[in-house]
């Protein structure tokens, strides 16, 4: 296992109970089961913080893949993580309409006040984890980040510490 | 921000008439303003006469390319024995643009109504909503109201007691812009990477699971109910008069350097120049416009005289040298360097190939490393006659349009802005100075 301090960790299973259930459901809803690979990753995702190896291979051997073919899709999608990420990971976006709205001050803002110094680098405390993503499509709510799962508009980095300060 | 605006006077709201309002995301407040109105009535109707109203509304999709969405339909054939599919495309990832997810965050059932009515109209009995994983809001108001269409007997296989069968899935895209174009939109949705396929065949013969397949943007599908309950006449009356090509309202996304960003809806032809100082405010306190973006950051750039002459439809912005796109009005300002930004576009292409083609994997890269050094200060003027080779290389030449749209900012960047680049080769430039003979 790749996940630091989990090395003696036994894998185990997401799917089972409500989340088998669920998996259950989502295939009633197309003709192949592949097409439920990406769903069923999210739900790897949501309950692991992100998708390991063994998650991979739990989801091939559920729909019927091979481990291999899995692991082709989930580094072909930028929101599955393939390794563990800082408790508050920030996605900012600094594609040209942010940018031009001031999104690199946001981001240098963020990258001060998490200590985290460096883009994708985890702060000292390993809270947080500040990336650039490319257009969140909420360009006219400058600046757009998500924080996890969290969508929040308008920063500025004026609002940084208090939008630092409202994360537990 | 993050609430709508007080409409303006000049606003013609059809589609984006209740955003804003809490009470008309459920299925109840839905109800009490029209919703499911058109549905209950497209059902009675047989598939082809709804295509037909639809081909006489002159509805053109709104994802970008404009294609006229009842010709679409008609390439459907119901009851030729095959499972049909209908898609929707909401994976609205193009750079500038943000309308879809306001009508999935306050209006959800109009979409759920919308892809009913496509799915029934084209012979299918399951739509599947593709909604880009970023848009968690999106995606918990259109999940929510699936189930409430499910439960209240809406979607299924009675549906509204007409026993037809009309499921909507929604299903949840992970980070791709390349996802947005049709064909990827399907290989992402049966479980595999995003990479667009090779056309023919059309999505029409062979699309989704091997299936006849429709896919649509979410405004174009709200557009429907609309046109069902009003009649095509109605719907083209939105327009200008000598321009019958364009019909209907459209939403507009507003976003860069202007007084008030935001999503704006107005009949199809409006004047731009109009719509950029009365309805948006203007440019900001002290600072002029200098470029605009009309559809999203794939077409042309214009500048603020091109701009301030089209009127806003497919054809108005053709003749100024752009197009309509997917409505997603970028604006860069005085204060900009304008080099800058197209090579920041170029990296978010350069990030999203899916790296199928050579010319569009290597080309957006290239593009991106030599407009990156011209913004250092370390462009020559052989740099920009390279960018329009390599332009050349990108543009009708791969499997999607993704490396032509790559290309479409630097080359128009470069047309109409080309002092800005000169400039800033000029302003590092080191001549070389001729060595004295001693
Ligand atoms: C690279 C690329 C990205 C696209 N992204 C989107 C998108 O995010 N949303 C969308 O509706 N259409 C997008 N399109 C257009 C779709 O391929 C397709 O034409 C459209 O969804 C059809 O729907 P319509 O006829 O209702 O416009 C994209 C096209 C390309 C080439
Ligand atoms: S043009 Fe680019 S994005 Fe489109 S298929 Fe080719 S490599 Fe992929
Ligand atoms: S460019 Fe930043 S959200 Fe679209």
């Amino acid at each position: 296992m790749s996940a630091i301090g989990h090395q003696n960790a036994p894998y185990a299973p997401v799917f089972t109970g409500a989340r088998k259930s669920e998996l259950d459901e989502l295939l009633t809803r197309y003709p192949t089961k592949m097409a439920a690979l990406l769903p069923a990753l999210w739900i790897v995702q949501e309950e692991r913080g992100w998708v390991s190896s063994e998650g991979m291979a739990e989801v091939a051997d559920l729909l019927e893949l091979t481990p291999a073919y899995v692991k082709g899709v989930v580094s072909f999608y930028t929101m599955y993580h393939q390794h563990p990420v800082a408790k508050h990971l920030i996605q900012v976006c600094t594609t040209s309409p942010c940018n031009v709205c001031g999104a690199e001050d946001v981001v240098k803002a963020l990258l001060k006040h998490t200590a985290c110094g460096e883009l994708g680098v985890p702060s000292p405390d390993g809270r947080y984890q500040v990336i650039e993503v490319e257009c969140l499509g909420a360009c006219g709510f400058n600046t757009p980040l998500m924080v996890n799962e969290k969508f929040i508009e308008s920063v500025t980095p004026e609002t940084v510490p208090e939008l630092l300060a409202s994360l537990s | 921000m993050g609430f709508p605006h007080k409409p303006h006077a000049r606003e013609t709201l059809v589609l984006s008439r209740h955003f804003g309002e809490q009470s008309a995301i459920g299925l109840d407040g839905w109800r009490k303003r029209g919703g499911y109105v058109a549905l209950e009535k497209a059902l009675r109707m047989e598939p082809a006469e709804i295509v037909q109203i639809v081909k006489d509304s002159g509805l053109r999709g709104r994802g970008g390319a404009g294609f006229p969405t009842g010709m679409k339909w008609s390439f459907m054939k119901p009851g030729d024995g095959k499972p049909h599919y209908l898609c929707c495309n909401a994976d609205e990832s193009e750079p500038g643009t943000f309308k879809d997810r306001e009508i999935m965050r306050w209006t959800p059932h109009s979409l759920v109504e919308g892809c009913a009515i496509g799915a029934y109209a084209i012979g299918a009995e399951v739509a599947y909503v593709y909604i880009r994983g970023e848009y968690t809001e999106a995606l918990d108001k259109m999940n929510a109201a699936c189930r409430e269409a499910y439960a209240a007997g809406i979607l299924g296989t009675n549906a509204m007691g007409t026993g037809k069968t009309v499921h909507v899935y929604v299903h949840k895209g992970a980070g791709a812009y390349i996802c947005g174009e049709e064909t990827a939109l399907m290989n992402s949705l049966e479980g595999r990477r995003g990479n667009p396929r090779i056309k023919p065949p059309f999505p029409a013969a062979s699309g989704l699971f091997g299936q006849p397949t429709t896919i649509n943007n979410v405004e174009t599908l709200v557009a429907v109910p609309h046109i069902l309950v009003n009649g095509a006449d109605w719907y083209k009356q939105f327009g200008r008069a000598e321009n019958p090509k364009s019909t209907g309202t459209k939403l507009f996304s507003v976003c860069g350097n202007i007084a008030k960003p935001g999503n704006y809806e107005v009949a199809m032809g409006f004047p731009f120049k109009d719509f950029l100082y009365e309805l948006c405010g203007g440019p900001l306190k002290g600072r002029n416009f200098r470029a605009i973006i009309p559809g999203g950051i794939s077409v042309p750039i214009q500048t603020r005289e091109e701009a301030e002459n089209s009127p806003m439809d497919y054809e108005g912005f053709v003749a100024n040298g752009t197009m309509l796109g997917s409505g997603g009005v970028i604006v860069i300002d005085d204060a900009q360097n304008l080099v800058k930004q197209i090579a920041r576009a170029a990296r978010f292409f350069a990030h999203e190939s899916c790296a199928q083609c050579t010319q569009c994997r290597e080309g957006t890269a290239w593009t991106t490393k030599i407009l990156e050094r011209i913004v250092a200060g370390d462009g020559t003027h052989e740099d920009l006659d390279t960018l329009l080779e390599i332009a050349d290389n990108m543009t009708g030449k791969t499997i999607c349009v993704l490396s032509d749209s790559c290309a479409t900012p630097v080359v128009s960047g470069i047309n109409k802005f080309r002092g800005d680049f000169e400039a800033l080769i000029r302003k590092k430039r080191v001549h070389m100075v001729p060595a004295q003979v001693a």
